[in-house]
């Protein structure tokens, strides 16, 4: 409780609120008392310090006050450089563009609705997916018919694997992987206008993947002058290559390049190359851009994306030579007359169509 | 405020004078004239627009305090003592922010402000004190010591409008919360 007088008594004194002898006893007091003088002044410091802050509030607030009337912005504009036409251009348009885009973000969004793009697009794939499976039975149904015109065999049933298949001399023998004519009860093989013929096999070479078939159709005619020729050697690494085959009912081409002398693991059977292949390629020729056949395209290694591999034309040709002459009306001439060197690369593909088939399984 | 005063820059003794008779317009027309000057010294000097605001009013509170004390002596132009003042305060924040590239592009000519700056930095670290003490008193002891102490209101004015039934409990409570605020104050690093 002294204590709390005596503040007061410190603030009377302070404030000048004492009469003339309280003023001086307690100037006294404070002379004789080093304790009170100190306490005097801590209070003047302190209440003093409270004062000058109460007044430094007031006068930001007044600042602040004062700022709010200012234009900020467009002292900023003026003493800024401005950095470029561009920039100046946005500052005194921006509202402007602003509108101009929004109009036309709403116009295309409206455009959008209306011509029915935002509704769900499922619909949409799925009819056309459905049109092109029409068109498909529409187009098979018209081969069949053409087939049956001209007196070939239809084969009604589901095939149950196919591959492709090249011609390798005019009067029906035709080279595939072994792998596509493995367990096979029957063979046709189909060419690019649709006719099927019935085809057996007459010889296999489990062991380098080739089997050699003989089309044993009555219907089937001779192909004519093979266009295209085999290499004996082996090709360079990077060659440019292509193939041909079914992958599906129409014939894909697809080309890359020859990437490595050695298959999967090292084997020297094969080629690696970088010819995008899809079940279905089984069996098809690869060809140089010179039109030579270096090879039989076989596998894909599933667990690495657009590496392929395709037998080295070396061991097709050997097994045409091994081919038991018993099967055979005459020993096998391959042609050696190249007609494709010199064409481009759609009219090489057009020139071997009628000598590629899709091998069908059953 | 007439727009002719704002438009027309105030000379130096206006400005002094306004001051310190706390002359409203004085210090208006004194903030209105300088702050492009300042805007354009940070704004070019990697700062934005809240920079230039905050560093030209920490200046003109410099300037303020020193009209006040009374030792401010117009031997140098008033523009060239807040260009200064403001350079200085600037490139402290600078170097706070590590974003001095020590390089600063000039506007005006200075003079050199550290002493002014560096005493105005104290007694800011005292006013944060103050102000973070206040806010931890709490109401209503807060209320009470800002009117006692710094609105200069009466005991009788306070005591009615708590609604304290005499002086004494006013003057108690009043006491109380002053050596609260001492404490919280002091207990600050």
């Amino acid at each position: 409780m002294r204590d709390e007088q005596l503040i007061e008594a410190i603030e009377r004194y302070l404030g000048g609120e004492m009469n003339a002898d309280a003023r001086n006893a307690f100037e006294q007091l404070r002379r004789e008392n080093a304790e009170l003088d100190t306490r005097v002044i801590e209070h003047q410091q302190f209440t003093g310090l409270l004062k000058q802050y109460g007044e430094r509030v007031e006068l930001e607030r007044r600042l602040n006050a004062i700022h709010q009337e200012i234009d900020v912005h467009a002292i900023a504009e003026e003493v800024t450089v401005h950095p470029s036409w561009i920039v100046q251009l946005w500052r005194d348009h921006h509202s402007k563009i602003s509108v101009a885009a929004s109009i036309a973000i709403f116009a295309v969004l409206a455009t959008l609705f209306f011509t029915g793009y935002l509704n769900n697009n499922n619909s949409y794939t799925e009819l056309s997916r459905e049109v092109g499976r029409l068109n498909r039975s529409t187009t098979d149904m018209k081969k069949d018919i053409n087939a049956i015109k001209k007196g070939a065999r239809v084969i009604a049933a589901p095939d149950k694997s196919r591959g492709t298949g090249f011609a390798i001399t005019s009067n029906g023998l035709i080279a595939t992987s072994f792998h596509v004519v493995n367990g096979a009860d029957s063979i046709y093989i189909q060419d690019v206008s649709g006719r099927s013929f019935k085809a057996k096999a007459i010889y296999n070479d489990p062991q380098s993947d080739v089997s050699i078939l003989k089309v044993i159709d009555t219907t089937f005619r001779n192909l004519g002058q093979i266009p295209y020729t085999f290499k004996h050697s082996e090709s360079d690494l990077a060659e440019n290559v292509f193939t041909f085959g079914f992958p599906q009912d129409s014939p894909v081409y697809g080309d890359g390049r020859l990437t490595s002398a050695s298959g999967l693991n090292g084997d020297t059977l094969d080629y690696e190359i970088s010819v995008p292949i899809n079940p279905g390629n089984s069996g098809g020729p690869l060809l140089d851009s010179k039109g030579n056949i270096i090879g039989i395209v076989r596998a894909k290694e599933t667990r690495l994306e657009g590496v392929h591999f395709a037998l080295k034309s070396g061991y097709l040709l050997n097994a045409i030579k091994n081919i038991p002459e018993d099967s055979l009306t005459k020993v096998p001439v391959l042609n050696t007359e190249n007609a494709l060197a010199k064409l481009t690369r759609q009219q090489q593909v057009k020139k071997i169509k009628p000598y590629i088939f899709m091998v069908k399984v059953y | 405020m007439s727009t002719e005063s704002k438009s027309s820059i105030p000379t130096d003794s206006e400005i002094v004078f306004g001051i310190l008779n706390n002359s409203e317009n004085a210090i208006k027309r004194l903030y209105v004239a300088y702050f492009p000057m300042v805007m354009q010294l940070i704004l070019n000097n990697n700062g934005t627009p809240d920079d230039a605001k905050d560093i030209y009013q920490e200046a003109i509170i410099v300037l303020y305090n020193k009209v006040k004390k009374g030792d401010f002596e117009l031997n140098s132009k008033l523009k060239t003592f807040i260009y200064s003042v403001c350079r200085r305060l600037w490139l402290k924040r600078l170097s706070q922010m590590n974003r001095y590239g020590g390089d600063i592009h000039d506007f005006n000519d200075h003079l050199p402000v550290e002493d002014e700056v560096e005493e105005q930095g104290e007694r800011d670290i005292q006013f944060t004190k103050m102000q973070s003490a206040l806010q931890m008193l709490g109401e209503p002891c807060k209320t009470i010591i800002e009117d006692f102490y710094i609105h200069n209101r009466s005991m009788q004015e306070i005591c009615e409008s708590f609604g304290y039934t005499n002086a004494d409990n006013a003057k108690t409570q009043k006491y109380k919360c002053l050596q609260r605020l001492k404490k919280l104050f002091f207990q600050q690093k």
